[in-house]
């Protein structure tokens, strides 16, 4: 065949394809994959067909053929999935069955409760952020009075330290309860749902004893806590948190000899303990590798240095190491209500400063003094001096903390929240990579992300 | 936390080792220490308190913006760091104009300012340079405005009904 010398009239566009990986996960979500490379199959031809001066083409088989080890699926999870454990899109992009990169796409329940607390007065932010992360609001409510307290330089009293430590422990357990049960919903085993939620709804009926409502309950205020806990509360958290270890036996027999549960879990989804760091990981997550920091131990706080308890680790920091984490804390936790109940002092639950929080109901009857203090907290609020302190404290999920700014005014300038699933909902793309898509269901449910918390 | 003296030995050791004009104030409050830090040298001292093996403030626990309305350099952002070993923690503070907010990224030295600068960016408009996605993370990324910003009102956001769709900003078509 005589081939003519044309000078090229337009160089044809690259033909080799790019790293699929390399480009930008937006700009993936518009056109990947089959699509794309059609067009370059495309591309090839016209380029074959530009080189024969009769532009008479002929396909061949090797021009047709797809290069499987390019060929990527981008698929959309969520938001409205009920594997995200909330309202959490994930942009996955999927080699067959192997996750190649996850990106998370958040804000989806993005409410402003930070900007809302901005035109609230300092104690009725409370209920608020206890709307942030909605299944440890007892963690969200202590880390923002103590971040006020801190800037009040106003002390608890001891009892009201040991009724909050009762609380968030039983508030761990029970976000540690919705974590297991619906986690192990995800992976077929729904009898796990069922236990796990009946033991949530015990500590439910708890926390309505001890403050009147089930969740959001507002029981930590600023200063100590709403109430001192009623007669037979007690007794009642007695009973349940004596039988508690039986039953966590029962779950980790449930799922400790469940195959599909454990392929799922052995040896997926390790993250190294320093790129752990690096990204800002705490909380079970991180002691799943080894790494025994907790912040109840490192900086106690609220009388946690006065309990006798211990950091449970893991070893490799697989899946299974954080299931079994969580699943010791929970026993842990229970060491330290009996603790708390058995050496609970005597005295007052919330400070006598009246500045700061209501004087009691019979004190309005007889004391003018009183009732004036009573109308200034309840039209205006608590006036905090100027300041900005960031208090830190171990959630269930790692580090909570909380920045607040004060102007001197009685509404906060600023409150920040370090959510800990915020942060580390980062470490996902780095757990799930190179594993299977159903092992990413399974990591993601080890994450424990809450949304609420994320997106705030 | 470094008490108020540990603070200044540190502010000490970044006038000598990274510039002398590095540190504006330094300042002790409720027991926290905080540097506050000219924007331009954020992430040198970043850089120094993360790997002088005196310092050892290998873990970035949070990123804040705050918006001091009424002060002159009104936007500021904060960094948490932590020391591990010593459970100690070291505010560094930056105050940055409104007119055009814009700081050096640390994404490189700590991996988790990620997502907590783009939500700076999201919330306040700070805009830091280098960072590998710069984009809204929390709100719609065809919003407008910064809305933790103290002059950005509450309320007002219009809601959408069947009524006044026709009246939207349209976008939702």
């Amino acid at each position: 065949m005589v081939r003519v010398n044309r000078p090229p009239v337009d160089t044809p566009p690259d033909v080799t394809p790019k790293d699929p990986l390399g480009i930008h996960y937006r700009d993936r979500e518009k056109s990947i994959t089959l699509e794309s490379l059609t067009e370059q199959i495309e591309r090839q031809r016209e380029a074959r067909r530009r080189e024969r001066p009769d532009g008479y083409s002929v396909t061949s088989q090797a021009e047709t053929e797809v290069h499987t080890e390019t060929e990527l699926l981008t698929m959309n999870i969520g938001p409205h999935h009920p594997a995200t454990h909330g309202v959490l899109r994930l942009l996955t992009t999927l080699e067959g069955e192997v996750v190649k990169s996850a990106a998370p796409l958040i804000g989806y329940v993005h409410t402003g409760i930070e900007k809302n607390c901005e035109d609230k007065s300092y104690w009725k932010v409370i209920p608020l952020i206890e709307r942030m992360d909605y299944v440890s609001y007892y963690f969200n409510a202590l880390g923002y009075c103590m971040s006020v307290e801190k800037l009040l330089d106003e002390e608890v009293p001891e009892r009201a330290q040991w009724l909050r430590v009762i609380h968030l422990e039983m508030c761990r357990i029970h976000s540690h309860m919705v974590w297991l049960g619906t986690s192990a919903l995800d992976l077929g085993a729904i009898s796990m749902f069922w236990y796990c939620f009946r033991e949530r709804d015990n500590i439910l009926d708890l926390f309505e004893m001890s403050s009147g409502q089930r969740m959001h309950t507002r029981f930590i205020q600023i200063g100590g806590v709403a109430d001192d806990i009623p007669l037979g509360f007690a007794d009642k958290l007695r009973a349940w948190v004596k039988q508690m270890p039986g039953r966590v036996d029962q779950f980790a027999d449930l799922l400790d000899k469940n195959e599909i549960f454990l392929q799922r879990m052995k040896n997926i989804g390790a993250v190294s303990e320093e790129r752990l760091l690096e990204l800002g990981v705490t909380g079970p997550l991180l002691r799943a590798t080894g790494n025994p920091w907790d912040l109840r131990k490192a900086a106690p706080y609220s009388s946690y240095d006065k309990f006798d308890f211990k950091i449970p680790v893991g070893t490799v920091g697989d899946n299974y190491d954080r299931y079994k984490v969580r699943l010791m804390e929970i026993y842990e936790s229970c060491k330290i209500i009996e603790q708390a109940l058995d050496g609970l002092p005597e005295g007052p639950w919330i400070t006598d400063n009246r500045k700061v929080a209501l004087p009691p109901r019979h004190e309005l009857a007889t004391s003018m003094e009183a009732l004036i203090h009573h109308f200034k907290l309840v039209t205006e609020g608590i006036r905090v001096p100027e300041g900005e302190v960031y208090v830190p404290i171990e959630s269930p999920r790692g580090e909570l903390g909380c920045f607040v700014r004060s102007d001197g005014s009685s509404k906060p300038a600023r409150v920040h929240m370090r959510e800990p699933s915020f942060v580390n909902l980062q470490s996902l793309s780095d757990m799930v990579n190179d594993t299977y898509l159903a092992d990413m269901i399974a990591t993601l449910a080890m994450l424990d992300p809450i949304l609420g918390g994320i997106d705030r | 936390m470094p008490d108020a003296p540990g603070l200044e030995l540190i502010a000490n050791a970044i006038r000598e080792k990274i510039a002398p004009d590095a540190i504006l104030a330094t300042s002790y409050f409720r027991e926290q220490a905080c540097l506050e830090v000219v924007p331009e040298q954020l992430v040198p001292v970043l850089e120094y308190l993360k790997t002088d093996p005196d310092q050892g403030y290998t873990f970035l626990a949070s990123v804040h913006g705050v918006d001091y309305l009424p002060e002159a350099p009104r936007l500021g952002v904060h960094y948490e760091l932590l020391n591990m070993k010593r459970v100690e923690r070291l505010r560094v503070k930056i105050r940055l104009d409104i007119e055009s907010p814009t700081v050096q990224t640390s994404v490189h030295l700590f991996p988790t300012a990620n997502f907590q600068e783009r939500e700076v960016y999201d919330f306040f408009g700070v805009v830091f340079e280098g960072h590998p996605d710069m984009r809204r993370i929390l709100m719609p990324e065809d919003y407008e405005g910064f809305p933790q910003r103290r002059d950005f009102p509450l309320g007002g956001e219009p809601v959408m009904f069947t009524h006044n769709e026709p009246e939207g900003p349209g976008w939702y078509e």
